[in-house]
C-alpha cells in the first residue's frame, strides 16, 4: 500500500529474497548458539510446536472426520479413526441431490479460473501502463486503485445486484465473472512486479529496433511477467473461490452456486428440515480445499512472494 | 516521453478504467442516489409502494437505529480484543522463526500458514463442527478437565469466532511481520551483542520497531477486514440463530434490510455510513500508529 513506504525494503529487494527464499545474509550468518542459551532455543521450538499443533489439528479432525460414516461422526473419537467410509462418503456426496455438488465444483473453477484469468490480464496491462508510462491522469487511477481497498464489499455488491439484475444478468455466471475481470489488488501488485522486472531500458531498446507498443506488450512484457503473472492469477483465483457474499447475493438458483454457497446451504438444511448432512458437510468442505491446497503447493515460490510484496509494498 | 507513446501507455489502462467506473464508481453512486430516497406504502399496501425523495432521513435513521449501531460498537469492541492478540501472536511467531535456521524456519512457516489456505467458510464448518457437543471433541475434552463448555452460549460467541478468526489469521500476519523482520540489517544484531544486549533485549529494542510498518499494515487490513464481518457469524447463525441474531454484525444487518426486508434504499444508506466509519478509523489507526516514527 501507498501507506507504507516507510517499509524496508525495496520491491526489487524484496522480490529478490522472496525467490530464493530468505536474502543469502540469512544463511552464512544464521543465529549464533553461542550468544543463545540452550534453554531459549528449546523455548522457541516449543512455541513453535505448540502453534504447530494449533494450526494443524482442526485439518487432522476434518480429515478424520471425512472418512467416517454418520454414526461414527457422532460416537467416536474425533481425533482418530474409526471405520473406513471415505468412499461412502465420497459416493453419496457426488450421488446426492442428483449431483449437485459436482455442478457447484464445476461453477467454482468456472468462476475463479475464467474470471481470474480474465481480470490477471487486465490487471497486467493496466499495472504496466501504470509503471511504466507517464501519461496525464495516472496518478487519479493509482490513487483510484489504492482507495477502492476501503469501500466495504456491501457499498459494492448491493447497488450491483440491483444494476444486474436491471439488466438480467442476476442468477447467470455473468454474475460472478463480471466483477472478477476488475480487480483493484491485481493491479496494484501487476504494478509493483512490472517496476521490479521491467527496466525502462528494454523498452527503450525494443523501440528503437521499430517494435510497436502492442507488440513489445505481448512478446517482451507478457513473457517476462510471467512469474508475477502468476502470483497475481493464484491470489485472485483464491480469492474468487474463497468469495462468499457476492456470489450470495448475486445468485439465487443453486445450479450457479459455488462450492461454498451450498456448503453454506447443507449447515442450515438440518434447522430447516431436520435432516442432518452433517457428514456430506465434512467430506465436501475437505474436497473444497483440496484444488487449492494443490495451486498452492505447485505455486508455492510465487505465492509467497506475492503474499509478502502486495502487503508490504 | 514521446507524446504519442504517452498516450499507447494510457490505453493499456482503459480496459480497467471503464470496467472501474461499471463496477466500482456506477455502483457507489447508484447506492448515494438510492439512499435518497423511501419506499412508502399506502395503509393497506394495495396501491403498491410510492417512491419519494426524502433526502437525509435514511441516514438519520441510521445513525439512531440502535441495532445497527450496536452491530457497530460490538464489531469495534471485540476488534479491539481480537485484534491486539491475534498480531501480538504473529508478532511473537514471526520473532521465534528469526531465531531459528533458514531451514527450520521455512518447514515451521509452512505449517503454520496452511490455516490460511483453506476457505473462510470451509474453516468456519471446521470449527463450528470442532465446537459442536455432538460431534467436535472440544466438548468431551472440556467435560474431561471438568469446564462445561458451550460455545455456543451467548457470552461464548465471541471467543467462539475470535479463536476461529484468529486461527485462520495468524499465519498471513506472521508471513508478513516475518518477511519485514528479514529486512533488519543483521550487523546491528552483532553490535548489540558485542555491547552486552540480551536477545529479548534485542528483540524488544531493534527488532520490534523495525517491523512497525508491517505492524500497522496488518492492523489496519485486520480492523478493515472486521468492520465488514459476515461469513463466520452467517455460518454460526445457521447453527444457533437464537444466539447469532440477523443484526448481529453491520454487514449482516445491510444484507437483512436488502433481501429480507427489501428496504433497498435504507441497505444502500447503512453501506455507505459504513464505508465512511471504515474509512474514518482507518485514517485514525494509521495517524495513531504512525506518528510516533517520525
Amino acid at each position: 500500500m501507498a501507506t507504507t513506504t516507510d517499509s524496508p525494503s525495496t520491491p526489487a529487494k524484496s522480490a529478490e529474497s522472496g525467490r530464493s527464499g530468505s536474502p543469502p545474509v540469512r544463511r552464512i550468518a544464521g543465529p549464533d548458539p553461542a550468544s543463545r542459551g540452550r534453554g531459549g532455543q528449546r523455548f522457541i521450538l516449543l512455541g513453535l510446536i505448540l502453534a504447530s499443533v494449533y494450526s494443524l489439528f482442526p485439518v487432522w479432525w476434518l480429515i478424520v472426520a471425512a472418512t467416517k460414516d454418520q454414526v461414527g461422526l457422532y460416537q467416536s473419537n474425533g481425533l482418530w479413526f474409526s471405520g473406513m467410509h471415505l468412499w461412502d462418503n465420497l459416493h453419496q456426496l457426488f450421488t446426492y441431490e442428483d449431483g449437485i455438488f459436482l455442478r457447484w465444483t464445476a461453477n467454482s473453477f468456472l468462476y475463479a479460473g475464467v474470471g481470474s484469468l480474465g481480470g490477471t490480464f487486465i490487471a497486467l496491462a493496466t499495472g504496466y501502463g501504470l509503471a511504466r508510462f507517464d501519461f496525464p491522469g495516472r496518478g487519479v487511477v493509482f490513487a483510484a486503485v489504492v482507495g477502492s481497498f476501503l469501500i466495504p464489499i456491501a457499498l459494492l455488491t448491493l447497488p450491483l445486484y440491483l444494476m444486474f439484475s436491471k439488466i438480467g444478468l442476476v442468477d447467470t455466471p455473468w454474475a460472478m465473472l463480471i466483477p472478477c475481470l476488475i480487480n483493484p489488488f491485481s493491479v496494484y501488485l501487476a504494478k509493483v512486479y512490472t517496476e521490479a522486472t521491467i527496466p525502462f531500458e528494454l523498452l527503450e531498446a525494443a523501440r528503437i529496433d521499430g517494435a510497436g507498443e502492442l507488440r513489445i506488450f505481448f512478446s517482451i512484457v507478457l513473457r517476462m511477467m510471467t512469474t508475477g503473472g502468476a502470483t497475481v492469477f493464484l491470489l485472485a483465483f483464491v480469492n474468487t473461490w474463497n468469495a462468499f457474499f457476492l456470489p450470495l447475493t448475486v445468485l439465487r438458483g443453486e445450479e450457479n452456486w459455488t462450492l461454498n454457497l451450498g456448503l453454506y446451504n447443507w449447515t442450515g438444511k438440518r434447522a430447516e428440515s431436520g435432516i442432518d448432512v452433517t457428514s456430506l458437510v465434512l467430506t465436501g468442505a475437505l474436497l473444497s480445499i483440496v484444488p487449492l491446497a494443490i495451486m498452492m503447493t505447485a505455486m508455492r515460490r510465487y505465492w509467497r512472494t506475492g503474499v509478502t510484496l502486495g502487503a508490504l509494498k | 516521453m514521446i507524446r504519442s507513446q504517452r498516450w499507447k501507455g494510457a490505453a493499456f489502462t482503459v480496459p480497467f478504467q471503464l470496467g472501474f467506473v461499471f463496477l466500482y464508481l456506477l455502483p457507489i453512486a447508484y447506492a448515494v442516489y438510492e439512499s435518497l430516497f423511501q419506499e412508502k406504502r399506502s395503509g393497506l399496501g394495495l396501491g403498491g409502494a410510492t417512491r419519494e425523495f426524502t433526502g437525509f432521513d435514511n441516514y438519520q435513521l441510521g445513525l439512531t437505529d440502535s441495532a445497527f449501531m450496536g452491530s457497530i460498537l460490538r464489531v469495534v469492541l471485540f476488534a479491539c480484543v481480537q485484534i491486539p492478540f491475534m498480531l501480538l501472536v504473529s508478532l511473537v511467531l514471526a520473532l521465534f522463526l528469526d531465531a531459528l535456521t533458514a531451514k527450520a524456519a521455512n518447514r515451521f512457516r509452512i505449517v503454520l500458514l496452511v490455516p490460511y489456505m483453506i476457505p473462510g467458510v470451509v474453516a468456519a464448518i471446521v470449527w463450528i463442527n470442532l465446537y459442536s457437543p455432538a460431534v467436535g471433541p472440544l466438548t468431551p475434552m472440556g467435560d474431561f478437565l471438568g469446564f462445561d463448555w458451550n460455545f455456543f452460549a451467548p457470552s461464548m460467541v465471541w471467543p467462539s469466532i475470535g479463536n476461529l478468526l484468529t486461527w485462520h489469521g495468524i499465519g498471513y500476519n506472521m508471513v508478513i511481520i516475518y518477511s519485514a523482520l528479514q529486512g533488519v540489517p543483521r550487523e546491528l544484531f552483532e553490535a548489540a551483542r558485542l555491547d552486552g544486549a540480551s536477545e529479548i533485549r534485542i528483540a524488544l529494542s531493534i527488532k520490534i520497531p523495525f517491523v512497525r510498518a508491517a505492524l500497522v499494515l496488518t492492523g489496519l487490513l485486520s480492523i478493515i477486514q472486521m468492520l465488514q464481518l459476515f461469513n463466520e457469524p452467517a455460518l454460526f447463525r445457521n447453527i444457533t440463530p437464537e444466539t447469532v441474531d440477523g443484526s448481529f454484525t453491520p454487514i449482516m444487518i445491510i444484507y437483512n434490510q436488502a433481501f429480507n426486508a427489501g428496504n433497498y434504499q435504507y441497505a444502500a444508506a447503512l453501506s455507505v455510513l459504513l464505508a465512511l466509519i471504515l474509512g474514518v478509523a482507518s485514517l485514525l489507526f494509521y495517524r495513531l500508529t504512525s506518528k510516533e516514527v517520525d
